[in-house]
């Protein structure tokens, strides 16, 4: 499968497209939104953190949209919004060779280091 | 996960159970509410009634939009709208209780229904004092988002002059409403513009919005004896100074959707008497109808 067989969808990650019937159903009127994926930056939070996706017409409605569904209760200070479809998502097949190389350097890790109780965020 | 990782995290300072909804404000934190010398509380309750009942009918119109709407994001959106002007009700309406006590309707004894409750749902139709744009059915999407503009406009003109009124506690709804409106505004301009450039069917629509709404604006800018009184005392602000700045908005935003600004003849009154002095569209009975009905069924319910 290439990259092409995968698309960011709905805030669940990586879909895999592949082997679906993707012809659209002749009574799917929601479709003709495009997705967006909603990055909300909290009162305290330092950066902005996938919340969430949404339909919108085009991106100033998208923005609007993600202030009345996830911003209602207080939750935010500032919103990114991007269309889903601009965004590459990494393949599970390609786990392994992603990420599992990671897992045992233990020497990328600052833990040899004493870190001062007063560097936050670390 | 750190907690700055995600906006909705618990807030781990204040060990606060919820996860949502910390650190609200009170927009009436710190507000001296005894009525200022000068002025009648009845007349204040009466006008609070007004501004209350414009923001409560609205409200349960735009209620009504849920599960109906063209797509849920506007669903939210709509919904959000009438949450904002349901709570400057509620305050609006706790501001009639506190200014003028006989204008609560009585409930049996040890009811737990509060004030604000009282009036909102055992007041009789003719006490309502809401103008008659607000309780006019839905309609289209059309219909409701050129009411939405011209409501928001008249009230947005009424809440921006409002925070300079005496009465410290109508300035403090107004100034927390004037935030909240000028999002309402902007919301409604947006798809009145969308709607005017889109397809000749969402044209039409929107012509056909404008012709039947129009001759409802005129009562917006009609002041009532009331208000008068209260302008005279620097408690209310004058509804028929705030035309030319309505005009100004609404033509700009015309002017942007191509449509010739309208001029219709205002609606006919029943005896001279307007939605401000209780008189209605039949349309306003089945709304009260609806929303009042659960709680009069049981009017020493606790909810």
């Amino acid at each position: 499968m290439s990259d092409k067989d995968f698309t960011a969808e709905g805030g669940h990650g990586a879909v895999p497209t592949a082997s679906v019937d993707t012809t659209p159903s002749e009574t799917a009127v929601a479709a003709d939104w495009p997705l967006y994926e909603v990055f909300v930056r909290g009162r305290r939070g330092l950066n902005h953190v996938h919340v969430g996706s949404l339909h919108a017409a085009e991106e100033k409605m998208a923005l609007r949209h993600a202030r009345d569904l996830y911003t209602r209760r207080n939750e935010g200070v500032s919103i990114w919004v991007v269309r889903s479809d601009a965004i590459l998502a990494s393949s599970p097949a390609e786990k392994d060779p992603f990420f599992a190389p990671s897992g045992d350097k233990v020497y990328r890790h600052p833990t040899f280091y004493t870190i001062p109780d007063n560097v936050p965020h670390m | 996960m750190n907690d700055h990782d995600t906006p909705y995290a618990v807030d781990a300072d204040t060990h606060d159970q919820w996860a949502f909804g910390t650190s609200f404000d009170d927009p009436l934190a710190g507000v001296d509410t005894t009525l200022a010398g000068g002025i009648d509380g009845a007349d204040l309750a009466t006008y609070c009634l007004m501004l209350a009942d414009d923001a409560l009918v609205s409200a349960q119109r735009l209620a009504q939009w849920c599960t109906n709407a063209p797509e849920l994001e506007e669903e939210m959106a709509l919904a959000n709208v009438g949450l904002d002007l349901l709570g400057q009700a509620r305050l609006l309406l706790a501001r009639a209780a506190a200014a003028y006590p006989a204008i609560v309707p009585a409930l049996p004894d040890g009811s737990p229904v509060p004030a604000d409750d009282a009036l909102a749902f055992f007041r009789d139709e003719p006490l309502f004092r809401c103008v008659r744009l607000v309780e006019l059915p839905n309609g289209d999407f059309a219909h409701s988002i050129a009411r939405l503009l011209v409501f928001a406009t008249f009230r947005l003109a009424t809440l921006q002059r409002l925070r300079g009124t005496r009465d410290p506690v109508l300035a403090a709804v107004a100034t927390k409403g004037v935030k909240e409106v000028t999002y309402h505004r902007d919301y409604a301009a947006r798809w009145f513009l969308t709607l005017a450039g889109g397809t000749d069917e969402s044209r039409r629509r929107l012509n056909q919005a404008i012709a039947d709404l129009w001759p409802y604006v005129d009562e917006l800018f009609t002041p009532h004896p009331v208000e008068q009184r209260l302008v005279a005392a620097g408690a209310a602000v004058n509804s028929s100074t705030l035309r030319g700045e309505f005009d100004d908005v609404l033509e700009q935003i015309f002017r942007a959707a191509e449509l010739a600004f309208p001029s219709a003849r205002p609606a006919a009154l029943v005896g001279c008497r307007s939605g401000r002095d209780g008189t209605h569209t039949e349309a306003l009975s089945y709304l009260l109808a609806e929303m009042q009905s659960v709680a009069r069924a049981h009017p020493t319910g606790a909810w």
